[in-house]
């Protein structure tokens, strides 16, 4: 049996809800952090499935794909930069502790 | 057969540290679980024919993002070890929120008839990715290293220490 | 069913590996590593177990084999159990892309795959991941200091060695292993000394000065002197398995050397020619043996002979002299190929080895900011100007 183009955006999209459940319920900075990861993961999964099954002789999905993971490193290592600075500031990165508007 | 047994592995490899990453109580473990997530989607690449993907996707993912987040959980309170509570109040509406959308998602794909095309992908994607950024896709390509640089910059300037 | 047999075929392949390097690498790099220390420091290294100590690694490891597993109260069991297996495991598949040679027209590689070099330096960087997770999970101040220095070195220096492949790979147009090597075998040189006709030797300080990044960049990411902050035995007693006891800890040092002799072997294949054969005439092999018989001459004549330090270079003066008499008398003779291609890349790969256990016991450790210095301020820039230089040069003369 092959496995199809939905198979793929199947487990894309489990793995883009768990990435959300992260997101919503984490309190930890870094934690919310990783649940971004895995929901940019999952639209990677999504577009180089799409490039392999929909339009195979372009490279479109693929391209897309590596700026994306280009983009995800940089809203990483941004992201833990101003993680350190909270921590920096206010000891804590629980994101509900971080509740100044000013410091 | 053995593409399905393939898929099927690759998939659990994937979702189930996912669900250790978005659900354990200890910091580190959930970072490292994220490895094994990566590679899984590092698999399924490779199902894809992706293979120049699928290397980067270990480069940067794996070797890099994870290690940039151990280190930054081991620089902050994390790594302490000292058990603080994880999760906030919104658990009860982020899993419905999150079985929501993942229902929604899968009614909708399943139901699709998507256009399926039988071309086949190029035998060396390297170049062919190569040709691709540098000719069609060249804006994207400098917008990105743009944005790449200016998110060296950034984070130097925020995570440094006035002195 | 063929998937089964493709993924029997894998698994005995990755059974052979792994016994290849275990034996070879772990083994014989201890033992080499005890034995080009020793003569460094002018002693005799390992003598008593076997011809001139040669069986030291085996009682070694039979020893570490019968000792207890200890987990530290407090540990992370499960995370400290898996850590010495993922740097392991990620140094042994770094091997699955290392062509050893040539048999007929069959190539001696595991799996040629078209990311070959990148997926080199992808399995590389998953080692970090382990050496964090057992610094970590040990609950020991010093392994946790000894995982993040490691940390922050082999992000840093994974930035030149990557820039390192990516110069081999753009001059070769390819990023398969065999094809790096094949491009080398096409131009008549090794990637070091000589770019595509008709640059040719123009190519020299561009070769040179990639090969040297590359190779400092990796000494680098092996965690090796002068770069060896992550395990500092005199400030971090261990560093990072400062825990680990028996087999564990074996596996680690199996991880080490596994992948100290992949960077060995990727440098050999991207720099030093890969399998291929040096062509010199042969008059340029006779000039090679006088050399070598004028060193071991003046070593034995005078009064050096007395010191222990000068064993190694009379040793390789030795080798030499045999290599290049062969050489002369095989190229005379007209042979196109004179020794095995095996052995060239075995040789070239154990000079580099040799070249590292040199520098390890030679040159003291850096400052954690020399360290970060070197790799921000100066390998990085030259690696970027190296490749843009070697860029513009093949675009304008070459192709």
């Amino acid at each position: 049996m092959q496995v199809g183009l939905s198979s793929y955006l199947i487990v894309a999209a489990l793995l883009f809800c768990l990435g959300l459940y992260g997101v919503l319920t984490r309190r930890n900075a870094v934690a919310i952090l990783m649940g971004i990861e895995l929901m940019l993961n999952a639209a990677n999964i999504n577009l180089v499935a799409f490039n392999r099954f929909v339009a195979p002789a372009a490279v479109a999905g693929q391209v897309f794909a590596l700026v994306i993971i280009t983009l995800a490193a940089c809203e990483a290592a941004v992201g833990l930069a101003l993680v350190m600075a909270a921590y920096r500031s206010l000891e804590t990165i629980q994101v509900d502790e971080i509740n100044l508007m000013k410091w | 057969m053995g593409e399905l047994a393939a898929f099927m592995i690759l998939s659990l490899v994937t979702l189930i540290p996912a669900v250790v990453v978005v659900t354990s109580s200890n910091i580190v473990r959930a970072a490292l679980s994220l490895v094994p997530t990566f590679l899984g989607v590092t698999g399924l690449y490779v199902m894809l024919q992706a293979e120049f993907v699928a290397g980067i996707q270990v480069l940067i993912y794996a070797g890099a993002i994870t290690v940039l987040i151990l280190f930054v959980i081991m620089l902050t309170e994390g790594g302490t070890g000292v058990r603080t509570r994880q999760l906030n109040d919104q658990v009860p509406l982020g899993a419905m929120a999150a079985v929501w959308l993942a229902f929604v998602l899968i009614v909708i794909f399943t139901r699709t008839g998507w256009p399926t095309a039988a071309g086949v992908l190029p035998a060396y994607n390297v170049v062919a990715v190569g040709n691709a950024f540098l000719s069609d896709y060249v804006l994207i390509f400098e917008v990105t290293s743009v944005v790449l640089l200016v998110s060296l910059v950034g984070a130097i300037v925020i995570a440094r220490r006035e002195d | 069913m063929p998937w089964l047999i493709e993924l029997l075929k894998a698994i005995g392949l990755a059974v052979v590996i792994f016994t290849f390097l275990a034996v070879v690498a772990a083994m014989l790099g201890v033992y080499l590593e005890r034995k080009i220390s020793g003569w460094i420091q002018a002693r005799l290294g390992p003598k008593h177990i076997g011809p001139q100590g040669l069986l030291q690694t085996v009682a070694d490891t039979v020893k570490l084999l019968q000792k207890e597993h200890i987990t530290p109260r407090h540990a992370d069991a499960l995370i400290f159990n898996v850590a010495p297996v993922i740097v392991a495991v990620a140094a042994l598949l770094d091997w699955v892309v290392i062509p050893f040679g040539k048999l007929g027209d069959r190539v001696l590689v595991v799996r040629d795959i078209n990311i070959g070099v990148l997926y080199f330096a992808a399995m590389a960087s998953v080692t970090v991941v382990g050496i964090i997770a057992g610094g970590w999970s040990s609950n020991n101040k010093y392994a946790l200091l000894g995982g993040l220095r490691s940390a922050s070195q082999m992000i840093s220096y994974e930035i030149p060695l990557a820039l390192g492949i990516l110069w081999a790979a753009m001059v070769a147009g390819t990023l398969s292993t065999v094809g790096i090597v094949d491009a080398q075998v096409r131009q008549g040189s090794w990637f070091m000394f000589k770019l595509p006709s008709p640059i040719g030797w123009f190519g020299l300080p561009f070769g040179i000065l990639a090969s040297l990044t590359f190779l400092t960049a990796a000494t680098a990411e092996v965690n090796r002197v002068p770069f060896d902050l992550p395990e500092a035995e005199s400030e971090l007693v261990a560093g990072y398995f400062a825990e680990y006891t028996g087999m564990r800890f074996a596996l680690f040092q199996l991880g080490e050397y596994g992948e100290m002799f992949g960077m060995a072997a990727v440098a050999t294949i991207m720099f030093f020619g890969g399998w291929t054969e040096p062509h010199l005439q042969p008059y340029m092999w006779l000039l090679v043996t006088l050399g070598c018989l004028v060193v071991a001459a003046v070593i034995l004549t005078t009064g050096l002979r007395q010191t222990l330090l000068v064993r190694p270079i009379l040793m390789l003066a030795g080798l030499g002299l045999l290599l290049s008499l062969v050489m002369f008398f095989g190229t005379r003779a007209g042979l196109s190929q004179v020794l095995p291609s095996l052995m060239w890349f075995l040789a070239k790969m154990f000079a580099l080895v040799f070249f590292l256990m040199w520098m390890r016991w030679t040159y003291p450790r850096l400052r954690l900011d020399q360290l970060l210095t070197l790799s921000w301020k100066v390998l990085l820039p030259l690696g970027l100007l190296n490749l843009l230089a070697t860029g513009f040069v093949l675009t304008v003369w070459g192709r």
